[in-house]
């Protein structure tokens, strides 16, 4: 069994159909419910259910605070390589364009580390891109080991590997991985991934299963925003964590909702996400799946995050660099994407404490 | 006066309360001085040392008595690695032992919490173990040297209420060790009704944390608490009065 199965569902499923459908007391019973089905969560999600918006935020800020209390956790990403074997059209990583290449020897590594620390960071998020060469099993490990003995959770986002390979990873530290589908439809998947082992759709879509096998403690799932259709994709991302959350119950499972950003690319996007509409996501995620973690990142501007934590979010990253050495200037690349909110980590929790939220740094004891 | 032990320790206030879930640390020592509450719990997990502005350690007054949990323990193995890094960070021997592996209900493991148990009553800990209330497992926990048993009222965050009613009873009926209710407890009436009920004392968090006013809901809960206490006392003494009564339906039998 694989989430593969429930996709097989709707195949033949006609989205625009029933969502047209879809009337205001079909809404209004949805949004009174408890526990939401599939239905309900379309007609949550339809353009129509905007003008609920703000019952629906109501609930969601609601079961936010019962499920997570006044606390949001704070982590930030360190890029440590970003050579790729892939072509995503939309990724200015992708191997076919010509930025500057950087990979940090592990000394290099252990600076970043440092500096980043200083900003009180406990928890880290390591990335690199998708190159088994260059940043082999062994390298990752070596990088795990050194991040470990300075942060207090360590989690990963690199390419999809096998479960034994996830659980050595594990008893090295890890205990965090995230993993994007990117795009569910599987139409648009072919058409934007046009060279290399990420055009293996369904490994791709089994990769956060074999982290739970492999026993890692939290798993990051989502869909980058803008490439498929805004609903779909919303509701299958929504689909997805249920059918893990569910299957996996020791592991636990979150969400992002990253909007794309075509820095250094000349990609259209194919699906352009409203404000509106990402609230809306966030929101009915929310409803859907009440103690599932959300996790919004300096993707999103300033503004958006600040409000965003009354909606929902559980998660935010802080005085984030998307460029590898971007904490020390050493070995520095090209950014992967821009980041909109630049704010200092120490910003973020003032602004955190401010709204009279817990800004959480630490959430986990290595042991 | 009606007190209440735990381990060495003898405490006036049945009222045992958290730090997690609260937006403002610095309501935290406000809380328990209107709760009255002398103990109260701290997730190791988000215990930062190295951090003395976010150490939450440093919000708890010196006179109330830590109360470390193993939360995100998701074996007794786990549970038993935390409990060892609170003593040594100088937490003090007593210890909630929360085992969860199931994030979807937030049910403890009360297999891998007797497991544990065994383990650190055996290094002189004071074992305070989350169970879902089952009186099998509260015995071996009893057994295995728990100060105390901690039934679940209704799933963590849930704010339900004493869902399992009569699993408690049953536990509080059978039980050499207090009987702690601890989640699932979402207003004071629900407070009242566990200590009308015999509970020796509850737990509250999120419904104090997560309130308008954590201090005023602090505050509530000490009255709620201290109102079922003193309705389980006197109805207690009822009882005890109609079991020294004569016997006129069988005193003949002794005659």
């Amino acid at each position: 069994m694989s989430f593969n199965n429930v996709l097989k569902h709707f195949d033949n499923f006609d989205f625009d159909k029933y969502l047209n459908s879809v009337s205001d007391s079909d809404i209004l019973k949805s949004m009174q419910k408890s526990k939401l089905n599939h239905y309900d969560l379309l007609n949550l999600l339809s353009d129509k259910a905007i003008k609920y918006l703000e019952s629906i935020a109501e609930k969601a800020n609601k079961l936010t605070h019962q499920y997570f209390g006044r606390a949001i956790q704070l982590y930030a990403p360190i890029y440590i390589a970003n050579y790729c074997q892939n072509v995503c059209l939309y990724c200015g990583f992708n191997a076919r364009n010509k930025i500057n290449r950087a990979k940090l020897n592990l000394e290099e590594i252990e600076k970043e580390a440092v500096n980043l620390k200083s900003t009180g960071i406990e928890h880290v998020l390591l990335l690199t891109g998708e190159d088994y060469k260059k940043s082999g099993f062994e390298y990752i490990r070596n990088a795990v080991q050194i991040l470990k003995k300075h942060f207090h959770s360590v989690s990963i986002e690199i390419y999809p590997m096998e479960a034994e390979e996830y659980s050595e990873l594990k008893n090295e530290g890890v205990d965090g991985l995230t993993i994007y589908q990117e795009v569910y439809d599987k139409e648009i998947y072919k058409k934007v991934h046009i060279a290399g082992k990420k055009q293996n759709y369904q490994y791709r879509l089994d990769t956060p299963e074999r982290g739970a096998i492999a026993g890692i403690r939290t798993i990051n799932i989502g869909a980058l925003f803008g490439l498929g259709n805004v609903i779909s994709e919303a509701f299958f991302t929504a689909l997805h964590a249920k059918y893990l959350s569910d299957k996996y119950l020791n592991t636990e499972f979150s969400v992002s909702f990253p909007r794309i950003n075509t820095k250094g690319t000349d990609f259209s996007i194919i699906s352009n996400v409203e404000d509106k509409k990402f609230i809306q996501m966030i929101i009915v995620m929310r409803l859907f799946l009440p103690k599932i973690g959300i996790t919004v990142s300096t993707r999103e501007s300033s503004k958006l995050r600040d409000k965003i934590i009354h909606l929902g979010a559980t998660k935010l990253s802080a005085g984030s660099s998307t460029a590898v050495g971007g904490y020390t200037h050493l070995n520095e690349s090209e950014k992967q994407f821009d980041i909109t909110d630049t704010r200092s980590v120490d910003e973020i929790s003032k602004m955190l404490k401010s709204n009279n939220f817990q800004p959480i740094f630490k959430d986990w004891e290595q042991i | 006066m009606d007190t209440f032990t735990l381990g060495n320790k003898t405490f006036k206030s049945r009222l045992l309360t958290g730090t997690g879930k609260f937006g403002d640390k610095s309501l935290i020592p406000k809380m328990l001085e209107s709760s009255r509450s002398e103990i109260i719990t701290v997730a190791l997990r988000r215990v930062n040392i190295n951090n003395p502005e976010e150490n939450i350690l440093n919000f708890i007054p010196k006179e109330i008595t830590l109360l470390p949990n193993t939360s995100g323990a998701r074996t007794a193995e786990e549970a038993v690695k935390l409990a060892r890094i609170a003593r040594a960070a100088g937490c003090g021997d007593f210890i909630k032992i929360e085992i969860i592996n199931d994030m979807k209900y937030l049910m403890p493991d009360n297999e891998e919490t007797i497991k544990a148990t065994k383990i650190l009553a055996a290094e002189d800990f004071i074992v305070l173990p989350y169970i879902n209330p089952d009186v099998i497992a509260a015995k071996k926990l009893e057994d295995a040297g728990a100060a105390a048993v901690m039934p679940l009222g209704s799933p963590i965050g849930s704010h339900q209420g004493l869902q399992t009613r009569h699993l408690i009873e049953i536990l509080i009926e059978n039980s050499n060790v207090p009987i702690i209710v601890d989640a699932g407890i979402g207003k004071p009436s629900h407070a009242a009704d566990a200590m009308e009920m015999g509970a020796d004392a509850v737990l509250v968090n999120s419904a104090i944390a997560c309130s308008e006013d954590p201090v005023l809901m602090g505050q509530a809960f000490c009255k709620a608490v201290e109102a079922g206490r003193e309705c389980f006392i006197a109805g207690a003494k009822e009882k005890s009065k109609f079991a020294e009564a004569s016997s006129p339906l069988t005193g003949f039998i002794f005659e």
